[in-house]
């Protein structure tokens, strides 16, 4: 069960990692315009 | 013009900020972006589609008129607003994420010690789940402890008690076990707790941020500038910025912003905002005009007497909103359910506690038993069971264009058994009649005409027209407000006033002469309304201040059961009043600021989104689209989610039957919690996003 000493931390820290990136979106005020951010995909760069 | 699409966030703080109603696709967002960064004075644009607004970022002391005379060239309708939209109340979503997050986690450790997990391996995934729960929980659930703590000062009992009580204990008790190196943790219990009602939550709060949004949008539709008049020119101004003794401009058409006093010209004015009078009243040099009324004729300029909360539309609508009574009494059946489900978990849970207490004497037993069962008890699914549902209807009455402005609408349109309707206004519309005994000929010149004006009767006998082709005018010419002339084959023709002093309007072939006296018709959607409410089996009235033959007349089109006519804005208010206490439930529709004081005393109230600020605030309900047949499937779907709120709470009991005495009798595990727990969110979930049909 020694394993465990290894994998607890590892599952915990993908999700830590996950949870951070969600909190980077948030602050990045990437829900602010979702259909916006749709639409703008068919945009064209100029 | 350089096409650019800005896909930086704005740098600088946005300046001014407009309404686009109509925007719907990529497409828009281009026109809308590239049209506002062509002017020399924009120095950012963005649109945000979502929310149907455009910030932007521009010199200082610059005006949106022209902006918005481009982008309506462009075919985008824009409106300026001061107000930013609904921004930030991120906060609950990070409160989510982190719940979720930490839920998970937790989760995973505990299927580990629910397989069986033991000894050392156990207390070490105990000891890991204690380290992620405990901070996890001080961060995300603290909007319950402060609210329950906020109550509990004020010496009352909310839902947050209970929640708090629950979560906290659990955590304190798992901590306690695990220091013991105990068997039982509930720490998943504690975060999925939390978990689920802060979805609740979230779902209450992005609910009132979008019917505030969608009404800061109404509120934009109304004019933010007006023509002020400084040494000899007319220059737009911020009505903000219009103080008393000011003189302004007013073009006909225009909503009079404040109130004045007529200084030159003399006009026609429609106060059917403020009366709910039908007919355009004239208006002379030193007669008074109130803020709401719209100039027919124009141009004009007034004397400012008030501007602001001193108006008379303002302090109308103060009196309204101090008298408003029937709101405050309406006990919501969330409430009602926090009212029973309080007391009963905390007795049920101190009658565990002093129970096993006696009957074991093992005080940690005790302990472990009444947890479990404040736990069990799950106040998720009662806290899901209003939300979601009004969520989901919500959004289904949005779709078909109705807004709801408060969190007890639903359950009080529901009850609905009696509809009042004023009528001008709200049930017909004045439209000016197309003579009868008009040539086809005749027909496409008075289209032609009517179509070269921005009058408001031109733009009515337009729309009229629809399906008329207009005939070839030459030398088509608007004196603003008074008539529009042109020449048709040689012959001169002319839609205005039959003579300075008689303000009939006519439509003048050569020397062939009709009038153009408006009539006073039903909106094409109240036949179909009434029906449709009467189909549903409630009763229908009409109430007006004007005369008998013709308030009779409109009814009886319309199928109304009862008129009342001839009441003003007090007797509106009396008559719903005496419904109410004859056990009614009345919803009243309105429009008219006569209307304002009854629109708040009844139980429910519905304005059209045209109808004057004052009154929409007044109204529980705002009909976007103007169309009245919505009213109908309106109550069907509050009828429906009222009934689901019902069988919500039916589904959260049921759990809790069986839940509660099996965490009575001591078998309740941390296994078993988060089965009954998912279990019964989950249903109440899907339960109310089942599809509403109308």
């Amino acid at each position: 069960m020694n394993i465990l000493i290894i994998l607890v931390p590892c599952s915990l820290l993908l999700g830590l990692g996950a949870l951070a990136g969600f909190i980077w979106t948030l602050r990045n005020n990437q829900y602010e315009d979702p259909d916006g951010d749709a639409a703008r995909v068919l945009l064209e760069d100029d | 013009m350089t096409a650019t699409v800005n896909r930086a966030p704005l740098t600088d703080a946005p300046t001014h900020h407009l309404v686009l109603p109509g925007i719907r696709c990529a497409g828009c967002i281009r026109t809308v972006e590239n049209t506002l960064q062509a002017r020399a004075d924009v120095i950012a644009a963005r649109v945000n589609l979502s929310r149907k607004r455009a910030s932007i970022t521009a010199q200082p002391g610059s005006d949106p008129g022209p902006w918005i005379a481009d982008l309506r060239r462009a075919g985008i309708e824009a409106h300026e607003t001061r107000e930013p939209g609904a921004t930030g109340g991120a906060d609950y979503v990070m409160h989510l994420g982190v719940a979720g997050f930490a839920m998970m986690n937790v989760m995973l450790l505990s299927v580990a010690i629910w397989s069986g997990a033991a000894d050392t391996t156990r207390d070490f995934m105990h000891w890991v789940s204690a380290a992620i729960a405990l901070p996890a929980t001080v961060f995300s659930a603290r909007p319950f402890f402060s609210h329950a703590w906020s109550a509990l000062r004020a010496g009352r009992l909310n839902m947050d008690v209970p929640i708090s009580l629950a979560i906290l204990l659990a955590c304190g008790m798992s901590l306690y076990e695990v220091i013991q190196g105990g068997e039982h943790a509930w720490f998943d219990a504690a975060l999925a707790l939390t978990f689920f009602l802060l979805i609740g939550r979230v779902l209450d709060q992005r609910l009132r941020r979008r019917a505030r949004s969608a009404a800061d949008d109404l509120a934009a539709l109304e004019p933010s500038r007006v023509l002020r008049i400084e040494g000899r020119e007319p220059v737009r101004r911020p009505i903000a910025d219009i103080r008393v003794g000011d003189s302004l401009w007013l073009t006909a058409g225009a909503r009079v912003p404040v109130d004045a006093r007529l200084e030159s010209g003399r006009g026609m004015v429609d106060r059917s905002f403020i009366t709910g009078e039908s007919g355009p009243v004239a208006r002379v040099v030193g007669d008074v005009l109130l803020a709401g009324e719209i100039m027919l004729t124009g141009p004009a300029t007034v004397r400012v007497t008030a501007v602001g909360e001193d108006t008379t539309l303002r302090r109308v609508a103060q009196l309204v909103a101090m008298s408003e009574g029937a709101r405050g009494r309406f006990r919501s059946l969330a409430d009602r359910a926090a009212e029973i489900y309080t007391p009963a978990v905390h007795i049920l849970a101190i009658a565990a506690f002093a129970g096993w207490f006696l009957a074991t004497g093992e005080l940690r037993t005790a302990i472990n038993v009444a947890i479990a069962t404040l736990v069990i008890t799950c106040p998720c699914a009662l806290g899901l069971a209003v939300p979601a549902v009004a969520v989901a209807a919500t959004s289904r009455l949005y779709m078909s264009g109705l807004l709801l402005t408060s969190d007890t609408v639903l359950e009080r349109l529901a009850q609905v058994d009696t509809v009042v309707f004023d009528k001008t206004g709200t049930l017909t519309k004045r439209v000016p009649g197309v003579p009868e005994g008009l040539s086809p000929d005749e027909r496409s010149v008075l289209k032609a005409l009517a179509d070269a004006s921005g009058h408001p009767i031109c733009q009515e006998l337009s729309g009229t027209l629809a399906d008329i082709n207009p005939a070839d005018l030459a030398d088509v010419r608007e004196l603003a407000g008074d008539q529009v002339t042109g020449a048709w084959r040689g012959i001169p023709v002319r839609i205005g006033r039959r003579t300075a002093t008689d303000p009939t309007t006519m439509f003048s072939i050569g020397d062939t002469v009709y009038s153009l006296n408006a009539k006073e018709t039903p909106l094409p959607s109240a036949g179909s309304a009434v029906q449709r409410l009467k189909a549903l089996g409630l009763a229908t009235i009409m109430m007006t201040g004007d005369t008998d033959q013709h308030a009779d007349a409109v009814a009886a089109e319309l199928g109304i059961d009862t008129v009342w006519s001839g009441i003003d804005a007090q007797g509106k208010v009396a008559r719903v009043q005496t419904l109410r206490t004859a056990g009614r439930c009345v919803l009243m529709v309105g429009d008219g600021l006569n209307d304002t004081a009854a629109l708040a005393t009844a139980d429910v109230s519905i304005a059209p989104g045209t109808a004057l600020d004052a009154t929409r605030n007044a109204a529980d309900v705002i009909i976007l689209s103007g169309d009245l047949s919505q009213i109908a499937p309106a109550l069907k779907i509050s009828r429906a989610a009222c009934r689901r709120m019902k069988q919500n709470f039916g589904i959260a009991a049921g759990y809790n039957a069986i839940a509660v005495p099996v965490a009575l009798l001591g078998f309740a595990t941390p296994l078993a919690a988060a089965v009954a727990m998912s279990g019964s969110s989950i249903t109440v979930v899907a339960n109310a996003l089942r599809a509403f049909r109308a």
